[in-house]
């Protein structure tokens, strides 16, 4: 005695949204259906544990049905299969519209999906653990057999795990290929919400750089940490940069601006460049700090530093060493010198600065746009 | 050749994949009707191609139009091999070919493959130009109007009501095979559902082409089945009951009203009507016309109609008087009426000499041997309330009726009137022979008041009786396909009447050439196509008998007909049920007044400009006051058979309302509730559910094996109703439907009807348990422990439906009791003297009781059955009907579902094992939809209708649609309070109460986006024509003084009044506020009739989709419930799909007539067969309504001329 089939399908969509929680963190039925035991549903309702299994595998079914829609958020728009009560639309808009700042979408698409779309939401989001330890990986199957022990490792479902790790994925392809500005596409082509737009934005930078966050110097660094990082870069330092109307993507890096951050090599070969600008400096900054010293005495050092990581940055294999190259080369001997970080930030406002009244310094288009980013990633990474 | 179709295919979006290299699709689409064919150019490398193509023009005969679906496959361009079909559309055009209805279908349609389900959509445009066709002979019928509603829809008003027409096609099924096989059949099935669309076009103008002959324009309660026979074919048959509808004013007429003196005498009723579901709707109680009045009037019939136009209002008005003086007499001598119709057996001569129980088989009676010889069996068994066995108080051993049911061969197939004939008084006795004058003719025409006759007019009485009865006997099948009536259509109901048939599907290996019926189809299969005759021939046996059932109920008219069919292999369970009721011709001639009358007021068609209506009403109803003391809620309880005649023993009482007709203890009726039914508490939903194991057998034996069954099924089935019923202290039960379902091993009944308390009727006796061996300490008192728990249930239950008989109202109406008596101890003796009043010893022996014997097994099964059933959770209530009585103001709030179940049972169960597993099943499913729709509190399940099938050996497949809508929780304590006063009082302060409402509403409205103003409204003011305008200048008029006025409170509260949901509706236009300028094409659908909060403006035509999907990788699309979740959510899609494309934002009567699943988990392998039918509609929220006519005054007045219609 079984029961073989079991199907409830209204003609307006019922989620419940702690379901959906649960499905979303990768429960299995039987899970689920034990967390809703012990959240009380069952004496609300007098249901037994059997009608809430029930409920609890339909639910599931629905969300799997809606999960191939939201693949492909735009479709959501216009679809068919699902009717969301208009009711609760009409509760769910506002609230959902203020949260998310969505502003640029077209409101209608909003009060059609908004349900859907706050289940898209849930379902896009990720746990910034589970984000940390992909982040600049791969976005391959290899990394994707190794979810397991990433599971281990955080603790959140090998499920959801993989959920999120296909939604990254699926972002990446999507987005890999189109023109215009990343944040933007990602936005119009899954219905994000801009915060979350702008965290997947720099998941597929990262992963398209296969920048390398896992090293154990740069551990301490959160996944918004590197998120605002990614802002920078991708604001700063791609094509579409520079030039919105181009034809290229978002998500390289600019070459020509690469090949030209060789150029500023000369600000540590040239012997008498570097003396210049080192007292141009220590000028700037004498009796301002307390850590002048050790300033003065770091400053060849770090500048070296800076500007070796700007001439290498043309070599994809040292694009990937970038944050712990910042780390290595500079971070850590200030932190060593224990700067502050506003020691850290005067240092660089007039690092910055004083390379343009050097005399025979001519690059300072690319030395802004480098510095200006260099600078507000280290400070955002100075931090234990 | 008078029809000119045309196609544009505008844009496809969401396609699939097709060319996996490209990740893009190379898209066009071909456009077939007919066997012409269109062709798009190839739109190139896109998932959301833009063909824009110009016009496809067919040129085609408008009886192609009927017969033939408009054909878009959608395809993908292959360079190098066959082109790869991405899906199809079947676009029904009859919504197009009815001036009425849509006038083009124009929107995204899903593209759907058997295979692959929804592959994206197509935006499509289709017109139709029609151009008249006189010609006579002609074979189509375009132009007849189809609703699934079974009553008169809402914005029609009935001028006429021709009667039952039938109809059925058989083709050979393309793919019967794969039941067994399932192949890989993409081809197979789409021939299928192209095969099937084509068979209920052709039906469709099949039936359309006879209505047209008996001079109707609709067909109302419409109902197509299929029937899968498998190897003999496939047959679509459909049955429904043709009408003259026509288009009633959005805003009702009122320009005959005011000097129409029937609605206002039906005002006077209304109050008392108020606890009716419906509110404020009322009627007589019982006719008033007098016959000689009637043989005053003018009246012409024609035989096969019943007429009810001409009459003059005046007429009426003079009438009444005379009525009255009728009345007192009725009380004697009206169910003294004789009947001419009872069953011609021998046996019936003993009813009449006294009333034992066994005088009940009378009405098994006659069995023609050549029926049998017909077929391997028939079964013909007889159901109404007081079947012999459910009659315990009559006959405390129900096993002792059991042979009353051994008969399978005694069907009933008398047509003719019964020879004997016993008149008690001196009441003529006439036969249907009989020759009657001209002018008694006439007098039946106006006739139809059954039993009402007054006593001085009793011989004529019974005369006229006689003569309505033949008439409409001299019809084919006097059967009406509606449940529910215009108010005072149903005089008086009899009970339910079923008859089943157990047939062998034999293959004709007849050519069908020459048959006219299947000629179109002959293409499919021109060697072998099954001759419709037969099944033909089938039916009718089936519907004479149930005229016969009817006929002995002393009914001439059988309504809330319906027929079904149940096959398993080669043996075919026909079945049909109905109620045998008496109908007023002369009400039927009201009958548009009044349904007009009844839409004003009713909640959810309150119009706002009906309200000066309804205040007339209100004055008229006050001056009318209480000079009728019979209750209108209660006529049509009253006994239409002779009181000596019973057909069965029944324990008759006079009526709790009125006093003066007797009344049955129990009613079982296949109706919905009378709007103007007396209601104490609330209803709920009663199902009897039954397994019997059957021997595996083939052919013949099987069918005698199923015969054999049928009865003891049948017998349980009723005595598990009527013990739930009275568990529940209810007396009457409505929408009952009783389904047998037939597999190779076991036979399944499941019985679903909505209980209620009938105030008209006595209450029920409790349950008494007997044991059978006293002596035994500890037997008894496990018996006692028993007994106690019945009892606390009774009374759990009588609190919870609040069902408390008013007797303090019984004191006030109740003037002239006939009788003195005790409600709750009513004996009601067998022997006939009503007067005999005895207290009796509650302990025990009474024979009020309803004894169960518990060392019978079959009881303690009931009684275990009795006290497992869980009762609804808090909040929740359920009905089988349209709505629950005692529920009135619902909000938007509604949610239209399906559920599905499929258990697979142990082998070697028992057959109480069985019954277990299957109750458990049915509550489990129950208990499931009740927590699923937790967040809908308070709410009520409606509709709900259950289908059970035995897909496979071991298998059991239970289905359930229906509709929860929620409503307001403080309203019904104040309306129920409300309803219990009958007085004018209450709805003055009603009034009041709800002025509150009225400025909230008025406040929130004017601030309400004007752009909300319904497309529908629009649409339908374009129809407008000059002679529409002309006819209702009167109507123009008053609206715009009304308008004018509407600003004042008073006028709308008069509106609100009439609505009896103010809260509700207040509460949805604040929800609706912040969305309705919106374009969002939401599609309500519903089982129901109507919508809450919102009146139909407009109806757009039949839905009636058939869809089969396959699947070859069941694992992989999430099992079978996957599978099956996906489908029913497309099946769901595509109707509101098309609804949107037609214009519409509903479907109302929305059912799942089919859903076969088969499948073959070895093969990974699963097909499913959903057909779904409804009534595409436009509605408006009431609030907007009130809001565009507040502010566009003008324009509503002409949507209010245009709603009229042409």
């Amino acid at each position: 005695m079984s029961v073989e089939l079991d199907v409830f399908v209204g003609n307006t969509t019922i989620m419940d949204k702690e379901v959906y929680q649960l499905w979303l963190n990768g429960y299995t039925v039987n899970d689920a259906v034990k967390v809703r035991i012990e959240g009380g549903v069952m004496e609300e309702c007098e249901a037994s544990a059997e009608v809430l299994l029930s409920d609890t595998m339909d639910q599931y079914r629905t969300f799997q049905m809606c999960e191939r829609l939201l693949h492909h958020p735009a479709k959501l728009a216009n679809q068919l299969l699902f009717q969301i009560p208009p009711d609760r639309q009409a509760m769910l808009i506002e609230r959902y519209a203020l949260a998310c700042q969505f502003n640029s979408l077209d409101f209608v698409i909003i009060q059609f999906q908004t349900f859907i779309c706050i289940s898209l939401f849930r379902y896009y989001a990720f746990d910034d653990l589970f984000v940390r330890e992909v982040l600049g990986k791969k976005l391959s199957k290899g990394t994707k057999k190794d979810l397991d022990d990433v599971s281990i490792k955080t603790g959140i479902t090998l499920k959801s795990c993989r959920r999120q790790f296909d939604n990254f994925k699926r972002v990446f392809k999507v987005v890999e290929e189109l023109k215009g500005p990343l944040v933007e596409n990602i936005r119009q082509h899954f219905l994000l919400p801009d915060q979350l737009a702008r965290d997947y934005a720099a998941i597929v930078f990262f992963a398209n750089h296969r920048f390398e966050t896992g090293k154990k110097k740069l551990q301490y660094l959160t996944f918004q940490d590197f998120a605002f990082c990614a802002g920078q870069l991708i604001n700063n330092w791609t094509v579409g940069a520079v030039d919105n109307m181009m034809e290229d993507m978002d998500v390289d890096l600019d070459k020509e601006f690469l090949q030209d951050l060789k150029d500023l090599k000369i600000l540590i070969t040239d012997k008498d460049l570097l003396d210049q600008h080192k007292n141009l400096v220590c000028t700037a900054l004498r009796g301002k700090t307390n850590v002048f010293n050790e300033m003065e005495a770091n400053f060849k050092n770090l500048s070296r530093g800076l500007v070796n990581i700007a001439a290498k940055l043309i070599n994809a294999k040292d694009v990937r060493d970038f944050f712990i190259d910042l780390v290595e080369k500079f971070i850590e001997p200030c932190r060593s010198d224990k700067l502050t970080s506003i020691d850290v930030n005067l240092y660089l406002t007039h690092y910055t600065n004083s390379a343009h009244i050097l005399d025979t310094f001519k690059h300072h288009a690319v030395w802004t746009r480098y510095m200006g980013v260099i600078k507000s990633c280290i400070l955002r990474m100075y931090h234990d | 050749m008078p029809g000119k179709l045309k196609a544009k295919i505008v844009a496809g979006r969401h396609l699939p994949v097709m060319d996996r290299a490209s990740d893009l699709t190379d898209a066009f689409v071909e456009v077939k009707f007919g066997n012409t064919t269109f062709k798009t150019d190839v739109y190139p490398k896109s998932l959301n191609p833009q063909w824009n193509s110009e016009w496809f023009k067919f040129e085609v005969d408008d009886e192609d139009l009927q017969d033939e679906p408009l054909q878009i496959t959608v395809l993908d361009h292959d360079t190098y091999s066959a082109n790869d079909a991405i899906g199809k559309v079947y676009i029904d055009i009859d919504p197009l070919l009815c001036s009425e209805a849509a006038t083009v279908i124009s929107g995204w349609l899903p593209i759907y493959d058997t295979i692959h389900g929804i592959r994206g959509e197509i935006n499509v445009l289709v017109k139709v130009d029609l151009f008249n066709d006189l010609n006579r002979f002609r074979q189509s019928s375009c132009g007849v109007k189809f609703f699934c509603t079974t009553s008169i829809p809402r914005c029609y008003r009935a001028v006429m009501v021709h009667g039952f027409v039938e109809e059925l096609v058989v083709n050979e099924d393309p793919e019967y095979q794969w039941i067994d096989r399932i192949r890989t059949p993409r081809a197979s099935n789409e021939a299928r559902q192209r095969l099937i669309f084509l068979m209920s076009g052709e039906l469709q103008r099949k039936i359309g082409l006879k209505v047209l002959e008996m001079g109707g324009n609709a067909v109302v309660g419409y109902l197509q089945c299929f029937d899968l026979e498998g190897e003999s074919g496939l047959v679509v048959r459909a049955i429904g009951t043709a009408c003259t509808l026509e288009k009633i004013s959005t805003f009702p007429a009122t320009a005959t009203h005011p000097n129409n003196s029937s609605p206002s005498k039906d005002m006077k009723d209304s109050p008392q009507a108020a606890p009716s579901t419906l509110g404020c709707r009322s009627t007589h109680s019982s006719p008033v016309h007098s016959a000689s009045s009637r043989l005053s009037q003018g009246f012409s019939v024609s035989v096969p109609t019943l007429l009810f136009a001409g009459m003059k209002p005046r007429h009426r008005s003079s009438e009444v008087p005379r009525a009255r003086q009728c009345r007192p007499g009725f009380g004697e001598e009206a169910p003294g009426v004789p009947l001419s119709s009872g069953p011609p057996t021998p046996l019936r001569a003993q009813t009449f000499s006294s009333f034992s129980p066994s005088k009940s088989y009378s009405r098994q009676s006659s069995s023609s041997d050549t029926e049998l010889s017909l077929t391997p069996k028939t079964v013909g068994i007889f159901l109404c309330p007081s079947t012999p066995a459910l009659e315990s108080e009559s006959s405390p051993l129900p096993s002792a009726h059991l042979p009353c049911h051994l008969r399978p061969g005694m069907a009933s197939r008398s047509t003719t009137p019964p020879p004997l004939h016993i008149s008690q008084s001196d009441t003529a006795m006439l036969r249907k022979s009989v020759s009657f004058s001209e002018e008694l003719l006439l007098a039946v025409s106006g006739m139809g008041s059954g039993g009402s006759a007054g006593k001085e007019a009793g011989p004529l009485k019974a005369l006229l009786r006689q003569q309505t009865q033949s008439a409409l006997e001299q019809r084919e099948y006097p059967f009406f396909t509606l449940t529910a009536f215009p108010p005072g259509f149903l005089l008086h109901v009899g009970g339910v009447v079923s008859a089943r048939s157990v047939k062998l599907l034999d293959r004709i290996h007849n050519p069908a050439l020459g048959n006219t019926r299947s000629y179109k189809l002959l293409d499919w299969n021109s060697f072998t196509a099954d001759e419709p005759e037969t099944r033909d021939a089938w039916w009718e046996e089936i519907r004479q008998e149930i005229k016969s059932h009817a006929k002995a109920l002393g009914c001439h008219a059988v309504v809330g007909y319906s027929e079904s069919t149940s096959i398993c292999e080669e043996v075919c369970i026909l079945s049909a049920s109905g109620t045998a009721a008496v109908l007023s011709s002369r009400f039927m001639q009201d009958g548009p007044l009044d349904t007009e009358h009844r839409l004003s007021r009713q909640p959810l068609c309150v119009f706002s400009t009906g309200s000066e209506r309804v205040e007339g009403d209100m004055g008229s109803s006050a001056s009318l006051g209480f000079e009728e003391v019979v209750s209108p809620g209660c006529g049509f309880c009253h006994i239409p058979y002779d009181e000596l005649n019973i057909p069965f023993p029944a324990q008759l009482t006079y009526c709790y309302c009125c006093r003066r007709y007797k009344v049955p203890d129990v009613l079982f009726t296949t109706i919905d509730l009378p709007t103007e039914a007396n209601v104490t508490g609330k209803g709920c939903l009663i199902q009897a559910r039954l397994c019997r194991t059957k021997k595996k057998a083939q052919g013949e034996g099987n069918a005698t094996a199923i015969s054999s069954l049928l009865p003891f099924l049948e017998y349980e089935l009723h005595t598990q109703l009527m013990n739930k019923l009275k568990l529940r202290g209810m007396n009457a039960l409505f929408g009952l439907r009783i389904q047998i379902s037939v597999g190779e091993t076991m036979l399944l009944g499941l019985a679903s009807a909505t209980g209620v308390y009938l105030t008209a009727l006595p209450s029920p006796g409790g349950i008494q348990i007997a044991g059978k061996t006293p002596s035994d300490i500890t037997y008894e008192q496990h018996i006692s422990t028993m007994q106690k728990k019945i009892n606390d249930t009774i009374d759990k239950n009588k609190e919870l439906y609040e069902i408390n008989p008013p007797e303090v109202v019984e004191e006030i109406i109740g003037s002239p009791i006939p009788e003195p008596r005790q409600r709750s101890r009513l004996f009601r003796s067998h022997s006939e003297s009503s007067d005999e009043v005895s207290e009796l010893d509650l302990s025990h022996g009474k024979k009020d009781a309803f004894v169960l014997e518990i060392d019978d097994t079959d009881a303690v099964e009931d009684i275990h059955a009795l006290l497992t059933d869980s009762p609804t959770p808090a909040g929740f209530y359920s009905c089988n009907t349209e709505i629950m009585p005692g529920i009135q103001n619902w909000t938007s709030a509604i949610q239209m579902f399906t559920s599905v179940r499929v258990f697979r049972l142990n082998a070697n169960l028992t057959n109480q094992g069985l019954n277990k597993i299957f109750s458990d099943l049915c509550e489990n499913l129950l208990k499931s939809l009740y927590f699923k729709l937790r967040s809908m509190v308070p709410c009520c399940l409606c509709h709900l209708n259950f289908t059970v099938a035995i897909p496979e050996d071991e298998l059991i497949q239970v289905a359930v649609t229906a509709v929860a809508m929620s409503f307001d929780k403080e309203q019904p304590l104040e309306n129920g309070k409300q309803s219990g006063e009958k007085t004018l009082i209450k709805a003055i302060t009603e009034n009041d109460e709800q002025l509150q409402f009225n400025l909230e509403l008025n406040a929130e409205t004017s601030s309400h986006n004007p752009l909300s103003s319904p497309k529908g409204l629009s649409e339908v003011g374009s129809h407008l024509s000059a002679r529409d305008r002309c006819s209702s200048w009167i109507e123009q008029l008053k609206l715009k003084a009304h308008t004018i006025r509407r600003g004042s409170v008073k006028t709308t509260s008069s509106l609100e009044k009439a609505s009896p949901l103010p809260e509700g509706r207040s509460r949805s236009l604040r929800s609706n506020r912040s969305y309705s300028g919106s374009s969002v094409a939401v599609v309500k659908m519903t089982p129901l009739s109507f919508i809450p909060g919102a009146k139909i403006i407009k109806y757009l035509g039949i839905i009636n989709m058939f869809f089969i999907r396959e699947t070859s990788s069941l694992r992989e699309e999430g099992g079978v419930s996957g599978f099956l979740h996906t489908f029913i959510a497309e099946v769901f899609a595509m109707v509101r799909a098309h609804v949107a494309a037609l214009g519409g934002n509903a479907v109302v009567s929305y059912s799942m007539k089919e859903c076969v699943f088969m499948e073959n988990p070895n093969k990974n392998q699963a097909q499913c067969l959903i057909n779904v039918s409804g009534d595409a509609v436009i509605f408006v929220r009431e609030s907007e309504l009130e809001s565009t006519s507040v502010q566009t005054q003008s324009a509503t007045t002409h949507t209010s001329n245009g709603g009229e219609g042409t």
